[in-house]
């Protein structure tokens, strides 16, 4: 009963809030989308803290994501002992990189004065959510060996189970309690998500990897309004179709909003 | 030809007084708020001097404008893929102590304080901690050479002289300065613009102003690394960048922006150019010393009936047409080239151009007196106290002939006018002086009225923005927002938990 509240229940409560909140946050309070980077005020410290962390968390979550859409190539990849071995200490050595990071982001954020002026009791939050699922995680992958192998076999199932709208908690009942607190964290993280600064991870901006360097905004331009407008016909003025946008400059419509 | 308009901007600073009159305007406008205590959109430093924030001009330090590699102009602070790997943390992101810690003071101290032997004083605190400060620097700390031993001789530009010309420029009876007033110079090739991760920073179509849209703004901060003159600032209570919005909406209701309508020493124009936006890449692709060149040759005639028909194909109307033909910038920049961008090598080609100062021409003398006879023409310019090599690094990239000629033709009309009311110099003298910078006594006589006694209506040309004709254009059927908040979307600048 208990599992069915905490690994089923919870999970789906979570998740429904995440993407409700999250997107009714970014098309209410599109505002309050930001890094909320704190480097202008502290960037010494922030350094060693954000991109250990970074980086750290990254690797991590990829080594996650990777097990769960891959199963089968990671148990195959694991099949020779040596490659097993460097698997699972970049993985650890991922997870150290985040632990170190977010010990470090911590103390900054505690000892600082000028950041303790932007931190939030959400913020203090987070980061100790982020600790303790780090912690945990670590934990696990140092004393139950080899989970990039067992994960296959008991999370992934699970997890999947989820996924296709079938929870089925059979698989993690007999898992030892550091593993199912990392994954009681994981659901409590994804629960406070979308109140917390956490929604800058949505926001990445990879499209900068091929935009443009220079953007136009047109917002009362003649030639475009007489183009979007059929009430151009009041105002009589014959121009001819607009040129196409030259390089180097791109040209956007700016949406008029109500 | 791709016509486009640009609101431009000219700061003669051989009138600006360094009153700050311009700054506070500013700042009671735009930036009184929290977590923009700090930013200045405008600002007024003393040269020499290391400037707000301090050595600004510094490339190797804060990466900022735009560099040609291999031929092509990239960004100073790295290619596309390295900057967004130090998006975790800017290594060249100035800090607020390179501006400083903005402070007030503990007011209530001074009625609060117990009755006691001493006077009560109220003592500095941070704005950002709340805690008291020792304040260490101010965004003017250097105003009027102000330690300038420690400040003034930081001063980048100072690398252009040799060392005995440094030394000559510091000697106490020689000591020489002039104010330059800074606000965002709306570039045409905004390195803030092509730095933003999100592509939040854009140039407005219609008049080429530079704006930062908070909505899309996700506080990355590349934008206050990547602008050379560091007029995009972080706030640092919403996790927003901002700038200078050079008052929009005061020009589209035909007003003057805050700073400009403020000046004592009205050294402020402001109007419309007409430039080839084909011409962007064309006019970069040229060493530092001829880049005024390529920009003057961007910009184009307004009476030529080519450009006027182009650019009325673009949508530019007749009567933004007229008022780009009355616009004391083109005279100022193109027609009588008197004003020179500020750095043109950072390669932003920035669209706020200065006069530069003639100072204290009459510099070095003779015997202990100056010349003012007029016989050696353009002696105290070449003798100046301010070193021609300083005057080009700021204002035309090391091209020593543009600055010696907007100088030498003020120095020219100055003449002029001298001959006309004190009537000490005859035309002979005057008339050599005159056509050695190719000008003629009607040139000289408009100059003269537009720098010395211009109204506010011949500084400010401000074309008409026609927001009318734009929203009757719109689908909308305005009627139906009647008793609504208002059109567009609102909503509060909070700082997202
Ligand atoms: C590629 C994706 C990501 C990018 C580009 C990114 C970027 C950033 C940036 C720019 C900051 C502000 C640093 C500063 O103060 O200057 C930040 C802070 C932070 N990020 Fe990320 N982030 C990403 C992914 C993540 C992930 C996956 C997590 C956690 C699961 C995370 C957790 C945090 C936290 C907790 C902070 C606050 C650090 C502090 O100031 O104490 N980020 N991130
Ligand atoms: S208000 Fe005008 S004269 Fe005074 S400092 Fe500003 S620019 Fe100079």
């Amino acid at each position: 009963m208990l599992d069915h509240l905490l690994f089923v229940i919870f999970p789906y409560a979570a998740a429904t809030l995440a993407v409700v909140v999250t997107l009714q946050r970014y098309f209410k309070k599109g505002f309050s989308y930001s890094s909320l980077s704190s480097q202008f005020l502290e960037s010494n410290e922030l350094f060693y803290g954000s991109v250990a962390w970074h980086f750290g968390i990254l690797g991590a979550l990829m080594g996650h994501a990777i097990g769960f859409f891959l199963p089968v190539q990671v148990l195959w990849f694991n099949s020779a002992p040596v490659r097993l071995y460097i698997l699972e200490s970049t993985g650890l050595l991922f997870g150290l990189l985040a632990v170190t990071g977010i010990v470090s982001l911590i103390v900054r954020r505690l000892t600082a004065p000028r950041i303790r002026a932007v931190t939030s009791a959400l913020d203090v939050v987070v980061l100790l959510l982020l600790l303790v699922q780090v912690v945990l995680g670590v934990y696990v992958a140092l004393f139950y060996r080899w989970g990039s192998s067992w994960f296959a076999g008991s999370a992934v199932p699970y997890l999947r189970s989820l996924w296709i709208l079938q929870p089925d908690t059979g698989m993690i009942a007999p898992l030892p309690l550091a593993v199912k607190m990392h994954i009681l964290f994981a659901y409590l993280l994804v629960a406070v998500f979308p109140f917390s600064r956490l929604v800058h991870m949505l926001i990445v901006p990879i499209q900068y990897l091929w935009r443009p360097y220079q953007l136009v905004v047109w917002n009362w331009n003649r030639k475009t309004l007489i183009k979007q407008s059929p009430r151009s016909l009041r105002h009589p003025v014959t121009l001819p179709v607009p040129a196409q946008a030259s390089d180097p400059v791109a040209e956007q419509r700016a949406v008029v909003t109500r | 030809m791709d016509v486009r308009l640009q609101i431009s901007m000219v700061f003669h600073l051989d009138k600006c007084i360094g009153c700050h009159t311009c700054s506070v305007a500013c700042k009671n406008v735009w930036t009184d708020r929290k977590g923009a205590e700090y930013m200045w959109w405008n600002n007024v430093e003393t040269k020499p001097g290391t400037g707000y924030p301090t050595s600004w001009e510094d490339q190797s330090k804060y990466r900022g404008g735009w560099e040609q590699k291999n031929g092509q102009p990239d960004l100073k602070m790295g290619n596309r893929s390295s900057r967004l790997l130090n998006i975790f943390h800017n290594p060249y992101l100035p800090k607020m102590d390179d501006y400083y810690e903005p402070w007030t003071y503990k007011y209530e101290d001074l009625f609060n304080a117990p009755e006691g032997a001493d006077q009560p004083t109220a003592r500095p605190i941070s704005m950002v901690t709340g805690n008291l400060i020792d304040i260490k620097a101010g965004p003017n700390w250097d105003d009027d050479l102000g330690g300038s031993p420690v400040y003034a001789a930081n001063d980048p530009n100072l690398e252009a002289l040799t060392p005995e010309q440094r030394a000559e420029i510091f000697e106490i009876e020689r000591l020489v300065f002039f104010y330059l007033p800074r606000i965002c110079n709306h570039c045409l090739n905004a390195s803030c613009v092509a730095a933003c991760p999100s592509g939040a920073i854009y140039k407005r179509g219609e008049d080429g102003i530079v704006l930062i849209n908070q909505d899309r703004c996700r506080g990355w901060r590349m934008c206050v690394t990547a602008c050379p003159y560091k007029k995009t600032f972080y706030n640092w209570s919403t996790g927003k960048s901002e700038k200078c919005i050079l008052c929009f909406p005061r020009l589209e209701t035909g007003q003057a922006p805050a700073c400009f309508h403020s000046c004592v020493g009205r050294i402020r124009y402001l109007g419309a150019l007409l430039y080839d936006a084909e011409q962007l890449t064309s006019a970069l692709a040229v060493p530092d010393s001829q880049l005024v060149e390529a920009q003057r040759q961007m910009i184009l005639d307004p009476f030529d009936p080519t450009v006027r028909s182009e650019a009325l194909k673009n949508g530019i109307d007749e009567g933004t047409l007229e008022a780009a033909q009355r616009s004391p910038v083109y005279k100022y920049v193109k027609q009588w080239k008197l004003a020179l961008p500020l750095h043109p090598e950072f390669r932003t080609l920035p669209m706020l151009f200065y006069v530069p100062p003639l100072l204290p021409v009459m510099a070095k003398t003779e015997d202990g007196k100056y010349d003012s006879s007029g016989s050696e023409l353009f002696s105290p310019i070449e003798k100046a106290r301010l070193p021609m090599q300083y005057l080009s690094r700021l204002f035309s990239g090391g091209n020593e002939e543009l600055v010696r000629y907007a100088l030498k033709k003020q120095y020219a009309i100055r003449l002029f006018k001298r001959m006309e009311t004190v009537g000490d110099l005859d035309m002979s003298v005057v008339g050599r002086a005159l056509e050695e910078v190719n000008t003629t006594p009607e040139e000289a006589e408009r100059v003269y009225r537009l720098t010395s006694l211009p109204t506010m209506d011949d500084r400010y040309v401000i074309p008409p923005s026609h927001r009318e004709e734009a929203m009757q254009m719109l689908n909308d059927d305005l009627l139906q927002e009647r008793g609504s908040a208002g059109l567009g979307f609102r909503e509060l600048p909070v700082r997202g938990a």
